[in-house]
């Protein structure tokens, strides 16, 4: 593992549920220290590509490797590097935000001398210091989103992986969400990884993008670099980009009834 | 936002517990959440108590006075009384299943399964929680067994040995409930099939009549049923009635570890 490595090398990721194929056989690089941002409607396989990275599936078919370790034989040595924002809103609502993210410093080892520091730190850089000690289901989603980087900052990852970080939040929200991703970038130098289907986004929050529809990875650049290959007038957006190289419309994908039920719950719990 | 996050430590740096240390971190970790959780909850645990409460106060001194259970010297209310805190920490555990359903689906799951913790040791974190909350429930109840008169030894080893046993059956309960949800996968079926489970294994164990009293096919269920020698291990340790202590904690261990490892392997399947 040197400071050399790719954050994140995907070669030949092959995903099948069944007869479905999620994940075709996608080659992708992350490059240390930068914002990569995987965009593609819902159901294009950005979601079983972040679970085979973060080592939540097996990997069936090809090699996955993050800053060169396989996540196949070492996964907790890969855990270890990783912070992970899942797509649903996953702070425990019994606890208060500081036990949240205390629960993550002490899964991830942090020493106990440190601990309450460092707990304390990444409360106060995510804005959550004057409610810290509140119970977070009286936490907004936004709240609740900037409390999940924290509990995924806390011990300080290598790359951090956010998966749909702005789903179901308010404008407002979600730009706060970005900023803090961007802050946290700038501080540390950490590599971020970020799934979203808001092209917009991505355009001004990322360094480079991989366009993902239906199981591949249809185009890989920086915004500028993929809207300028459609040459014009330089007003065209990501999603002309994503016209340009599918041939398709920015639609969603059926993924059947549990994401429904689960896209339902986020929203529920978000109010 | 605050400058110290850039001075933050890289927690990948930290060294990696070595497993016996790991595992025990994890334990504490889940026990001292559950523990949170039960300090903000205390309407569950009066809640809780109250159908142990029904099952000592009317069935039991109920049946104290008609006499129609034969538990030789001792009183059909003391005799009871470790069953009903079998029975307390059986009903707490087997739902953890549903739990661990409700964590997938709030990503929670997910989460945790991304931390650096082998799945046996997130499960036997678990274990133990239930047990933390098992615990506290055997508590009441005892105190309940006292204010009704039973004669509750005051050993404190004896004790100490009442609450292992709570534990690793509370353990063995939960695992089995998470091996459960690892099949069914969702929420409304596993509330069933605890609902359909709970019961058999109530009546087919020694927590209310003895097993000499138990038609034959019945004693054979009771002989595999792991809460039998949990009730007799409580029973031996609380109240001093004769009991095989080191076959009953031999099971106990043995099933509980057993449990474990097949609930740690189908953790994979909850969480896909």
């Amino acid at each position: 593992m040197t400071t050399d490595d790719p954050a994140v090398r995907c070669t030949g990721l092959r995903y099948a549920f069944g007869d479905t194929v999620a994940v075709g056989g996608i080659d992708l690089v992350v490059r240390t220290g930068e914002i990569f941002g995987l965009l593609g409607p819902n159901g294009a396989g950005k979601t079983t590509t972040i679970r085979a990275i973060t080592t939540l599936l097996p990997v069936p078919r090809g090699i996955v490797r993050v800053f060169d370790l396989d996540v196949a034989r070492r996964k907790i040595a890969v855990r270890r590097l990783i912070g992970y924002v899942p797509q649903l809103l996953s702070a425990d609502g019994a606890l208060t935000g500081r036990e949240n993210v205390a629960l993550f410093a002490r899964l991830f080892d942090v020493p106990r001398r440190e601990r309450a520091a460092r707990v304390a730190d990444v409360i106060d850089a995510m804005g959550l210091t004057e409610a810290a000690d509140r119970q977070t289901k009286t936490y907004s989603g936004g709240m609740v989103r900037r409390l999940e980087l924290a509990q995924a900052l806390v011990s300080a990852p290598r790359l951090l992986i956010l998966d749909e970080p702005t789903i179901g939040l308010d404008p407002v929200a979600r730009t706060g969400v970005w900023e803090r991703i961007a802050e946290v970038r700038r501080q540390t130098g950490m590599t971020v990884l970020v799934t979203t289907h808001y092209m917009e986004e991505a355009e001004g929050a990322c360094d480079r993008v991989a366009l993902m529809h239906r199981g591949l990875i249809r185009a890989v650049g920086s915004p500028g670099e993929l809207i300028d290959s459609l040459g014009g007038d330089g007003a065209a957006t990501l999603d002309d980009v994503f016209r340009a190289y599918t041939g398709d419309e920015w639609t969603d994908q059926t993924k059947g009834f549990r994401h429904v039920q689960q896209t339902r719950r986020t929203a529920s719990r978000l109010g | 936002m605050s400058s110290r996050l850039a001075a933050l430590r890289p927690g990948w740096a930290d060294p990696l517990l070595a497993t016996p240390r790991l595992v025990l971190s994890r334990v504490s970790t889940m026990c001292l959440v559950e523990l949170q959780k039960i300090r903000r909850d205390r309407t569950e645990l009066f809640t809780r108590a109250v159908q142990p409460s029904l099952w000592l106060v009317v069935f039991g001194t109920t049946f104290t006075k008609l006499q129609t259970i034969p538990t030789g010297d001792v009183p059909y209310l003391d005799f009871l009384a470790p069953g009903v805190i079998a029975q307390s920490s059986l009903m707490i555990s087997i739902f953890y299943g549903i739990q661990i359903i409700w964590d997938r689906d709030a990503g929670i799951l997910a989460k945790l399964m991304v931390t650096p913790t082998p799945r046996a040791a997130l499960v036997t974190g678990k274990a133990f929680a239930a047990g933390i909350r098992a615990l506290v429930q055997a508590l009441v109840v005892i105190v309940l067994a006292l204010l009704l008169g039973v004669a509750v030894t005051g050993n404190p080893l004896r004790l100490l040995g009442v609450a292992v046993v709570v534990v690793l059956g509370a353990a063995f309960f939960c695992c089995l409930s998470i091996v459960i949800a690892g099949l069914v996968l969702s929420r409304d079926r596993m509330m069933g099939i605890g609902q359909a489970i709970m019961m058999p294994l109530f009546f087919a164990s020694n927590a209310l009549y003895p097993v000499a009293l138990m038609p034959g096919w019945l004693q054979a269920i009771n002989h595999v049923n792991p809460l039998s020698y949990q009730v007799e291990a409580l029973r031996g340790l609380l109240i001093g009635t004769p009991a095989r202590l080191g076959l009953d904690f031999a099971v106990l261990v043995g099933s509980a570890a057993v449990s474990v490892a097949v609930a740690a392997s189908l953790l994979g399947r909850i969480a896909k």
